[in-house]
């Protein structure tokens, strides 16, 4: 009953605040430059949500998030520029086959752990990179040429699904599966959870939402290249997990908030950027090590009604001090 | 003869990714973590041989032996700034701290230098020698054995001397190591120091024989080497010899056949059929997952 509330209660929420947005955007207060950045920041709390799932939830540590990204992009620039099909179908194709590629890597990485498992979806993700550079039909090293068509309906409605979907899915019986897995994986197995099954589950779902974030991405910029796709966009996304805390979805969410807001200040500045990012990472590893929310929720906050949540704040502690 | 010529030009580049894959693995074996700042130590290196060579106008080897020292301490303080409070954190912790200290050093030498590419002042006289039919530059034969000298002096290092002794044990058994009186601290520092001497010299190294320096040149080449530990088997010292040099070849041949695009596709493909194959390396020993 309290969970039916708390859905309807985000639902009027998010109602609400497409709507401001919505009026003042075609009321002409908000120009160009301001709604860019908000269906910037729409699309990297996708990712944020997306790579939540995979990181928070599950616990499997991936830095190549940037590979799904780049083929959710490619696909659905593709269908919309090539194939002239509108950009609603190009998102859900572009979501669809990042999560096939998410299921390909899924199921041969994901018997691995730890830091070998990182280094294999850091791989996999340059793999799927040097693939676009090296085909001709997407414009190879040079780029593809995509119009823009992102709006912020497209992107607040993909945003909406994506947050209920997970945490709908961290709620569910198959959530707590993946939780179990993040806390102890042998334990887990030993209860009878299929861990292999469930952590390709939350991978390819993980990817299924950055294929998605790609196809906005690719018809919000005007021109897609490969090299927008490397290491560097992997990391990006990974602080907002991690500055956020591991295991909580609204601290993924603001922390993507407040990073593409300080980072839009500092575009103009790309090496002072990346300097206070990786600072930043290294002071809050150093001193907080399960970020800043740890694995609550800002609804914990106001105690009330309390929403999605990936586990409890005890499980903060022990997933800090396991694995 | 071609191919003769291909392979010798594959053990050279392999032999760089030996000397920074040394880092990895040594690191690796003793504190288990992947030290994503090893590319930048590199990186670092190529830099201090070329300001000591073009703007000093130090030769090859002084060059070389200022920029081992310097990457030294330059190891020794990443280590004990960044990785020293973080020995009982999580292996995540740890991992996601060496990539912030990886990118921190490369946006700060950006920022205090910018990014502009250097270009390595010819040090060395290059003559090609002609072997039976086979030409092989002095560049290539003079870093070869420049490399094995180095090697053999770190075999030496870890099986003769006291301080190697206490490095091969606190790999094996930190804690049991600090009850047998040994001091972890040092013997960590020890380690970091010696590994990333290697990387200054494969990046001075680099910077001879490939003639371009940049910021983000540490990047790949500190990946590949990571994907040359892991082929030799991580933390055993061989394997990233070996590791290093099979990974030169694979990658010589694979331009040499006319697929250069794809030549960085190359290591990572190799990576993931090492992990999925044989995760231990080609000189691991399975080792039983213990609850």
């Amino acid at each position: 009953m309290k969970k039916v509330r708390g859905f309807w209660f985000f639902l009027i929420l998010s109602v609400f605040v497409y709507g401001i947005v919505q009026f003042l955007i075609s009321a002409g207060m908000l120009d160009i430059y301001y709604s860019n950045t908000l269906i910037f920041i729409g699309i990297n709390i996708i990712l944020a949500v997306s790579l939540h799932l995979v990181i928070g939830i599950t616990g499997q540590f991936s830095i190549g998030h940037a590979g799904f990204l780049a083929v959710g992009a490619y696909i659905s620039a593709i269908i919309t520029m090539k194939l002239q099909l509108p950009l609603s179908l190009a998102l859900v194709a572009g979501g669809i086959v990042a999560a096939l590629a998410g299921l390909i890597v899924g199921i041969p990485t994901l018997r691995l752990k730890g830091d070998y498992l990182a280094i294999a979806t850091l791989g996999f993700a340059e793999i799927i990179r040097i693939i676009f550079l090296n085909i001709d039909y997407v414009g190879g090293a040079a780029g593809m040429q995509v119009t823009h068509l992102t709006t912020w309906t497209y992107t607040f409605v993909c945003l909406f699904i994506t947050i209920t979907v997970i945490t709908n899915f961290t709620n569910s019986r198959h959530g707590r599966a993946c939780v179990s897995i993040r806390e102890n994986e042998i334990a887990a197995d030993a209860m009878g959870i299929n861990t292999t099954y469930y952590k390709v589950i939350a991978f390819t779902l993980g990817s299924f939402f950055a294929g998605i974030a790609g196809g906005l991405y690719a018809h919000n910029f005007y021109i897609i290249q490969p090299s927008n796709f490397g290491f560097l966009k992997s990391f990006d996304i990974l602080i907002f997990v991690v500055l956020g805390g591991l295991g909580s979805l609204s601290g993924s969410v603001i922390s993507a908030i407040f990073l593409t807001i300080v980072s839009t200040f500092l575009q103009n500045y790309p090496e002072t950027r990346m300097i206070i990012y990786s600072l930043v990472l290294v002071i809050v590893m150093l001193y907080r090590p399960q970020g800043l929310m740890g694995t609550r929720e800002i609804t914990d906050f106001f105690g009330k009604w309390k929403g999605s949540k990936g586990g409890n704040s005890d499980a903060a502690k022990s997933f800090t001090e396991s694995s | 003869m071609e191919w003769i010529q291909q392979l010798i030009n594959g053990i050279s580049l392999g032999s760089i990714y030996a000397l920074i894959a040394l880092g990895y693995t040594m690191v690796y074996g003793i504190i288990k973590l992947i030290n994503f700042a090893h590319g930048e130590v590199f990186m670092i290196g190529a830099f201090v041989g070329f300001y000591a060579i073009a703007g000093w106008g130090l030769g090859f080897f002084p060059a070389l032996i200022l920029s081992m020292a310097t990457c030294a301490i330059f190891g020794v303080l990443i280590e004990r700034i960044a990785y020293r409070r973080l020995r009982n954190a999580t292996r995540i912790a740890a991992l996601i701290t060496a990539i912030g200290v990886s990118l921190l050093i490369q946006y700060t030498v950006i920022y205090a230098r910018g990014a502009q590419v250097e270009v390595y002042p010819n040090v060395l006289a290059n003559k090609k020698f002609d072997i039976f039919g086979v030409q092989v530059s002095s560049q290539s034969l003079l870093i070869l054995t420049v490399s094995i000298i180095l090697m053999i002096i770190l075999q030496f290092i870890v099986h003769k001397t006291k301080i190697g002794k206490a490095m091969r044990a606190v790999s094996h058994d930190m804690e049991a190591a600090r009850l047998m009186g040994i001091n972890v601290n040092t013997t960590i520092s020890a380690t970091f120091a010696i590994g990333s001497s290697l990387a200054g010299a494969a990046g001075v190294f680099f910077g001879v024989y490939y003639t371009k320096i940049e910021p983000l040149m540490g990047v790949i080449p500190g990946v590949k080497a990571f994907v040359a530990a892991v082929l030799g088997g991580i933390g055993i010292i061989p394997g990233a010899m070996v590791g290093g040099m099979l990974l030169g070849i694979v990658e010589t041949i694979v331009s040499a056949i006319g697929l250069s695009l794809w030549r960085d596709a190359a290591a990572f493909i190799i990576l993931i059929l090492i992990l999925l194959f044989r995760p231990s390396g080609i000189f691991g020993k399975n080792t039983r997952e213990k609850v």
